[in-house]
């Protein structure tokens, strides 16, 4: 880093992150796997542009989740942004500049894991098309395509993982994100991780599937519209009768967590990967530090 | 019709703050999707028949001057004649020229989507010519002088209530004093009204389903059999369809009639199928004298051969806006043309230009349930994604837009720069005060935090400058 960072900022919940980090990782390894799976070792984390501003403990999670698994994780360093802001404002030429800076950062990885269905749906969905005239980035970006996961995706179904240690006293409701559910098909598998989860209930959504009103941009182009789907969803969460809501997307868990606490809501709002890496005692998305909670009137 | 999709932003506004849509929809939203969902999981067939759909409408896309002219054969053999309409006004003078030739004064109308788009109910008036819509949903609104919000349930946006004033306004004139309030008591009033005006109509126009090239057939269904009425007691039958209606046989309409229900209203088959081949022969007893198809292009056979050509596999059930969260929140008329719900937002740039429905494509999380749900398969959330580009390309994307997604990508591009401006970022979010974990206002996010707070950054800086800081490995024991 290149600035210099102000001493009062250093980093109390880091240290935090870190101790909770070092307790679990000091006990036995917590993972069970079916025998004789083959599992990738050498595993790149795609961190994503939200985690890395706003809750960087999702990456650490994720991490986390992955060494326990028996990976080796490395977080290669030219990573900004799958690409989607300029993708789905109609700026192809930057998406696809991006994208190739992408391709170029996660190159011989065996596998890259992403914490985000919206970001792993646009590396493993939409970047070979955006090379249909060259085919050497085309053959390049399939190749990375084939390589990248989901976080809970890349778990559950590469490794085969089972169960996670981690405890969450809670009853906690789920929503689908859409990419992750539409493009990845991801569904079961958080939920499987989840039920290992020691403390944990999980009260399903009447509708877990609907769109929660982010879409990126979308949320403030049009805020009108965003807000009459994000209140459609606090309300199912609160007639689901869950104290908190996990999912697997920062874009869809800042929105909800913004609408629900807005209104007054208890509900707390965490990434599912905080959750299954144990780090459940975090303070919630949106939610002070100090545990001190509710936004100045 | 005349288009409102330019002012998009004061027709949400408007539909947002109207209690009696909110209503509407919330009964929409679980009804629809719920009956699909139902009716698909009867089916084990369904997705194969979803593949097979949409192979038959590509087969036919990729070849459709030769089913068109093929359709245009039969017709003609059968003793029918086909009009070939370019624009919408073509089709307006086509219909009003036959309606003159036999004197018309009233005609009775099912169920047409391209009428709507071709505005010729308004046409018609002008030259003196009682249009009747004869499907209840259209019948209301006619009534009411509004659009269809809804490609297949045209008053979907209206509670029975202001069915029921828009009945007692309309038909006390017609002896019907009586307000009333029972669904049936209401169908059967309309029932009664409208069979006088099936017996009174000179001609009878309706819509197509699809036009099956191997017999001639125009097929059309509904779920209250006013089509039957309409296509046999006037003397002259106009078909008012598409270019892509086409299909090539009867088996494939089998295909087709199989996803559509389902799709659209969760039935297995739709309460009528009617199909109309020819004129009345000689020793049939009922039947219009004279048949005429009018077959409307209007800007869609410049899509053959695009990126953008899957549009036109549309079938029009509804399913798309049935489960989109967006019409499931703002509902049809907002959507300020024709076709609304996400196969709208594709169809309407390039029916009356993007520059006009813009907004459209724009308005969509790319949720992709549209998609999920499609009986052809349109891939709707690529399709506005299509649009945005070349909104992009023709610089019609708003300019802050513009700017703001410029300025992101200066950095996105420059990955070291990037991290500095958002270890920036980071700090300047703390300068507004994370004491409470997240803000109720916050300069630039006004869009977001109207309605929203916005959760502020965990202390310790980004997660790039702590791995940094950590020498590049999460900290181990």
């Amino acid at each position: 880093m290149g600035l210099i960072e102000p001493k009062f900022l250093q980093n109390r919940a880091f240290c935090a992150v870190e101790r909770l980090l070092r307790r679990c990782h000091g006990g036995a390894v917590s993972t069970l796997f079916p025998a004789g799976a083959s599992r990738p070792k050498r595993v790149a984390l795609f961190v994503t542009c939200l985690v890395d501003l706003f809750r960087p403990s999702v990456g650490f999670a994720a991490i986390k989740l992955l060494e326990d698994a028996g990976c080796s994780v490395e977080v290669p360093p030219l990573q900004v942004c799958c690409g989607q802001p300029a993708y789905n404002s109609g700026d192809r030429a930057t998406t696809r500049a991006i994208a190739a800076q992408v391709i170029e950062a996660f190159e011989g990885f065996e596998a890259v894991v992403v914490p985000s269905g919206s970001c792993g749906g646009m590396i493993s969905h939409h970047y070979p098309a955006l090379f249909e005239d060259d085919p050497a980035l085309k053959a390049r970006a399939e190749n990375l395509a084939a390589r990248t996961f989901e976080l809970t995706a890349f778990l559950a179904d590469v490794l085969g993982l089972q169960k996670v240690a981690a405890r969450y006293d809670g009853a906690v409701t789920y929503h689908d994100s859409c990419s992750g559910l539409r493009e990845l098909g991801i569904k079961q598998q958080p939920r499987r991780l989840l039920a290992s989860v020691e403390g944990l209930t999980l009260r399903e959504m009447t509708t877990p599937e609907v769109c929660c009103g982010f879409g990126g941009t979308f949320c403030v182009k049009y805020p009108e519209i965003s807000n009459a789907m994000v209140g459609e969803k606090s309300a199912d969460v609160a007639a689901s009768g869950a104290d908190t809501l996990l999912a697997g997307d920062l874009g869809c868990l800042m929105n909800m967590a913004g609408k629900l606490q807005r209104e007054g809501s208890a509900v707390r709002v965490r990434h599912v990967a905080e959750v299954l890496a144990d780090m459940g005692s975090l303070p919630p998305i949106g939610e002070a530090e100090s545990g001190k909670s509710g936004a100045g009137r | 019709m005349q288009s409102t999709a330019h002012s998009f932003s004061a027709n949400v506004a408007a539909a947002l703050a109207d209690p009696n849509l909110q209503d509407s929809l919330a009964k929409l939203k679980v009804g629809f999707s719920e009956r699909r969902r139902q009716a698909a999981e009867r089916l084990p067939e369904f997705e194969a028949l979803r593949d097979r759909a949409r192979d038959i409408k590509n087969h036919t896309l990729a070849n459709l001057d030769f089913y068109l002219e093929e359709f245009e054969r039969k017709v003609t053999a059968l003793g029918g004649h086909v009009h070939w309409a370019p624009t919408a006004a073509d089709a307006r003078r086509i219909i009003a020229d036959l309606c003159k030739s036999v004197g018309a004064r009233t005609i009775a109308k099912s169920k047409s989507m391209v009428s709507e788009e071709i505005g010729l109910n308004e046409h018609l008036e002008s030259i003196g010519v009682e249009p009747v819509e004869t499907d209840l949903g259209e019948y209301i609104i006619q009534l009411r002088h509004e659009p269809p919000s809804h490609i297949i349930a045209p008053a979907v946006h209206l509670t029975k209530d202001q069915v029921a004033d828009t009945f007692f306004e309309h038909h006390k004139k017609l002896g019907f004093t009586k307000r009333l309030t029972e669904r049936n008591d209401l169908v059967a009033e309309a029932r009664y009204v409208l069979r006088q005006k099936f017996i009174d109509a000179d001609v009878g126009l309706n819509g197509a389903n699809f036009l099956v090239a191997e017999t001639g057939s125009s097929m059309l269904v509904t779920n209250e059999g006013n089509a039957d009425l309409s296509n046999t007691l006037p003397r002259m039958q106009i078909v008012l369809a598409s270019i892509e209606k086409v299909i090539p046989t009867l088996e494939d309409a089998a295909v087709l009639l199989r996803v559509l229900a389902r799709s659209a209203t969760g039935q297995e088959s739709s309460a009528y199928t009617s199909l109309n081949t020819g004129p009345k022969r000689d020793g049939d007893l009922d039947g219009p004298s004279s048949y005429h198809v009018v077959i409307l292009d209007n800007g869609r056979s410049s899509v053959l051969g695009t990126k953008m050509q899957d549009m036109l596999r549309c079938i029009r059930c509804g399913a798309c806006m049935n489960h989109c969260p967006v019409y499931g929140a703002i509902g049809g008329h907002a959507y300020g043309w024709v076709y609304p719900g996400p196969i709208g937002a594709v169809l309407t740039p390039q029916l009356i230009g993007v520059e006009e429905a813009g907004n459209l494509p724009n308005a969509s999380t790319f949720c992709g349930r549209c998609e999920s749900v499609c009986p052809v398969r349109i891939p709707l959330p690529s399709l506005m994604r299509h649009w945005r580009e070349r909104e992009f390309e023709r610089h019609l994307t708003p300019r802050p837009v513009r700017q703001g997604l410029a300025l992101w990508a200066f950095f996105a591009r420059r990955p070291k720069l990037y991290r500095r401006a958002t270890a920036l970022a980071n700090r300047l979010l703390a300068l507004f005060g994370r004491a409470d974990g997240r803000y109720r206002s916050l300069p630039l996010a006004g869009g977001w935090t109207r309605f929203r707070d916005f959760p502020a950054p965990q202390r310790g800086g980004t997660f790039h400058a702590q791995w940094t800081r950590h020498g590049g490995t999460r900290t181990k024991p």
